[in-house]
């Protein structure tokens, strides 16, 4: 199966797929992506808000990135949608991409970095449907994949703060996907390469599959943090990038999204990733740009910000509004 | 009370096998009966405490210790979920851990317990009790593994540990939840196929656990960035849960190892080991690294006044002060009519920048080094065994009259006040060309006099350094 894959990939063997993909994407009549965005997860911004759901109290904190999320929100408060798909680093896997395969999550979710901040009940719904459409899709590529079907599975918490942030109701149906540690294995190359093979087959089942969806990339930028923590967590005063370098790395990559330069984007990954520690070494970044069939129109920026020094964006691709670009 | 202290020491596998599924596998099965045969020796050993370093408990800010005295929930692995759920009830030593804390912070490092419902006990963990200590009879402690932390801060994690298990009066086994190779097939496998991912990660491991099996832990410690670089995968946490091993055990060479099993999870290398305090025959330490007491590194980034360099600027750039490449870097002289600059280089000896003497200003010899990095633009002529280096004479000299002009600019004048160079080579042959092209370029344009002269050295390993009278600025 790998095999196949590598050489799908190594030599190009990807033509039939490219034809299939144009004629769907051709025929509007099928399954829509109205947007896809980078939705960061940092528990910071969870702890911040004080939602019923989370046990720690804050006084506030991070309000540029919390504002963000709420112009997002807002962004599409009037657009209609199914599901949400979303890619979480914080799952890793390092056999093969994994996804939550069960209709319903519920159990409460401690941060293990970070159990001070972040204590969530959550309670979530998965479509199962279209998490198999993709499933399958992925596995016929022959990507490594596999269902999580364990009902004591316990949800990470990158996907519960972006899934938190991003739709706070939790009135969507969600589908799930584990990261990729091919990076750590192989390179940031080999890990772009699988996943953005994975985010073509995931465009094609959305499409195939008549549902409206949103898809989410939960990643930061640059990654570096700090090693100390503040007797107040939330004290702004401490909080800013832990290096110039990582606020060029962040500000070069918000520059090719706010330009419509995806491309770009995928070309610099592996040095984005290497010099700012990057946390798109998971795939998710890549991924949702294939998704978003490495769009040439501008992402719109909602906000920037810190946390605990790491790079925070949160950006929207409205693909809705740019359906002549993606075909 | 008698005198607390290390009675046994265990290296174990994480993956979930083990528990779940050891019959699939031959070799599985065969870590069990040493994880079952590794319980018995504890119990016969009568250890009050067990201390587990667990690699698959990443932390960031400073050392975790549980401290929930009964952590209760259900462990599902992110990876191997379909093998089933391990659901466990454990027994922690709070107090130990709370005191474990406090010495952490006595020796200078960042350290805080966690107590919260629910907290995720990780794959190490909950595979290492539930085997090592399977009816809870001895409490346990746990601590996360810091994703950024170096051997001199692991070895004073090992040592406050040491502090309270000596002042207690503890008979304590110290675990390191581990793989050696851990490098996983990232395709599903059948179980009967399973193997050591490559026949190079099979190599190291067999060379770690003849080591251990002879008892030389502190040897494996020391080895401990080699053995990283060649068959782990390359995450931060690193092949550290050694250090923090060897630092329990006194850092002794001549413990009594023995290799209970060795075989593969999923291609990852996985050992149950036992290390015995009682010395064998074996030598002791063969070299040495630094002994560390205290830990004052790197972990002020936001504790400090002001911006304190971050972590990463210390990894990527030299030391500012004396280096085994050359010679050690002064702040620049400040008495009366000199001239200094922050954007400049930092001198190497007890000089300042420049000196002004009514309208003209003397500028001492300039290099190409970089302010703040003290990188060389073109790379060093020589590297720090005095090997001679490929360089880029023109980059070279391009960063010299960059020095110059920053020099010029904090004096309050430009490149164009320049009256009169001498410039020195260390390879006239070489270089002259090129340094002359740039010279061109830049203060060739300026016109000042110029007279160049080939040296045997600089003080550092560079090619080129100018000597520079100036104009001075008009002084307001
Ligand atoms: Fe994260």
């Amino acid at each position: 199966m790998f095999e196949s894959w590598v050489q799908r990939v190594v030599f190009g063997l990807n033509a039939d797929a490219d034809i299939a993909v144009k004629r769907l994407a051709c025929n509007m009549t099928q399954g829509e992506i109205v947007a896809g965005c980078l939705a960061p997860h940092p528990p910071h911004l969870v702890y911040a808000e004080n939602p019923p759901q989370n046990e720690p109290v804050a006084e506030g904190g991070w309000e540029q990135l919390r504002w963000g999320y709420e112009r997002l929100r807002d962004s599409l408060k009037d657009v209609d949608y199914d599901a949400i798909v979303l890619l979480s680093p914080h799952w890793q896997t390092y056999v093969g991409t994994h996804f939550l395969g069960l209709p319903n999550f519920k159990s409460l979710s401690v941060d293990p970095v970070f159990p001070n901040l972040f204590r969530y009940h959550y309670d979530l719904n998965i479509d199962v449907d279209l998490t198999r459409k993709i499933h399958d899709k992925a596995a016929e590529a022959g990507l490594a994949v596999k269902m999580m079907e364990n009902p004591d599975f316990r949800v990470d918490y990158g996907t519960i703060t972006t899934g938190h942030m991003f739709n706070p109701g939790w009135d969507k149906p969600l589908v799930v996907v584990s990261s990729n540690r091919s990076r750590d294995y192989y390179s940031v190359e080999v890990m772009q390469e699988m996943m953005i093979e994975l985010g073509r087959v995931t465009r094609e089942a959305i499409l195939e599959s008549g549902k409206k969806v949103v898809v989410l990339a939960s990643n930061s930028l640059s990654h570096r943090h700090f090693t100390t923590e503040s007797e107040i967590p939330e004290d702004m005063s401490k909080e800013h990038i832990t290096s110039h370098a990582m606020h060029l790395w962040d500000m070069r990559m918000i520059d090719y999204i706010r330009s419509g330069q995806a491309q770009r984007i995928l070309d610099e990954m592996p040095e984005f990733t290497e010099q700012a520690i990057a946390e798109s070494d998971g795939g998710g970044l890549s991924w949702l740009l294939s998704t978003l069939d490495t769009p040439t129109y501008p992402g719109i920026l909602h906000g920037y910000g810190t946390i605990i020094g790491t790079g925070n964006a949160i950006v929207e691709w409205p693909e809705r509004n740019h359906k002549e670009a993606s075909q | 009370m008698s005198e607390g202290g290390i009675v046994g020491s265990f290296i174990v596998p994480v993956h979930p096998h083990t528990v779940l599924v050891p019959e699939q596998n031959e070799g599985w099965q065969r870590l069990r009966n040493a994880f079952d045969e590794a319980a018995q020796r504890i119990k016969d050993s009568n250890a009050d405490l067990l201390v587990i370093y667990s690699t698959t408990w990443p932390s960031i800010i400073g050392h975790q210790i549980q401290a929930d005295p009964n952590p209760e929930w259900v462990m599902v692995d992110h990876d191997f979920h379909d093998l089933g759920s391990i659901p466990y009830s454990f027994n922690i030593d709070s107090e130990f851990a709370h005191a474990w804390d406090e010495a952490n912070k006595k020796r200078g490092l960042k350290s805080r317990t966690v107590n919260y419902t629910g907290f995720p006990i990780d794959v190490g963990s909950v595979v290492a009790l539930k085997l090592l200590n399977p009816e809870n009879a001895i409490p346990a402690v746990i601590v996360s593994s810091n994703v950024y932390a170096n051997r001199s801060e692991t070895t004073v994690l090992a040592k406050s540990c040491l502090d309270v298990i000596k002042a207690t009066g503890r008979k304590a086994v110290a675990v390191t939840a581990m793989s050696l190779s851990n490098r996983m097939f990232t395709t599903a496998i059948d179980p009967k196929d399973d193997k050591i991912h490559s026949l190079k990660d099979d190599e190291w491991n067999r060379k770690i656990l003849e080591f251990l099996g002879e008892g030389r832990l502190e040897d494996v410690g020391q080895l401990s960035r080699t053995i990283h670089k060649q068959i782990r995968v390359q995450k931060v946490v690193a092949f550290k849960p050694m250090w923090w091993l060897a630092g329990m055990n006194e850092n002794r060479n001549n413990l009594t190892g023995d290799v209970l099993a060795y075989e593969a999870i999923h291609g990852a290398g996985g050992a149950v080991v036992h290390l015995d305090p009682t010395p064998s025959g074996a030598g002791d330490k063969e070299y040495d690294e630094d002994d560390v007491e205290f830990f004052s590194g790197e972990r002020n980034v936001l504790d400090a006044e002001g911006d304190a360099p971050s972590f990463d600027a210390q990894l990527s750039q030299p030391q500012q002060t004396a280096t085994s490449s050359g010679p050690a870097l002064w702040e620049p002289t400040t008495g009366e009519s000199s001239v200094n600059s922050d954007a400049a280089p930092k001198p190497v000896g007890m000089y300042p920048h420049a000196r002004r003497v009514g309208d003209l200003l003397y500028l001492s010899g300039v290099g190409p080094r970089q302010p703040g990095t003290n990188a060389i633009p073109g790379g060093p002529i020589c590297d720090e065994q005095g090997a001679p280096l490929n360089y880029d004479i023109k980059a070279q000299t391009k960063a010299v009259v960059d020095n110059i002009t920053r020099i010029l600019e904090e004096a309050g004048g430009s490149i164009d006040d320049v009256l009169d160079v001498t410039s020195f080579l260390v390879d006239m042959d070489r270089d002259f060309a090129g340094y002359n092209e740039v010279w061109a370029d830049t203060l060739g344009k300026v016109g000042p006099t110029r007279t160049t002269l080939a040296i045997r050295a600089l003080p550092t390993p560079i090619a080129v350094e100018m000597k520079v009278i100036a104009r001075a600025p008009k002084e307001n």
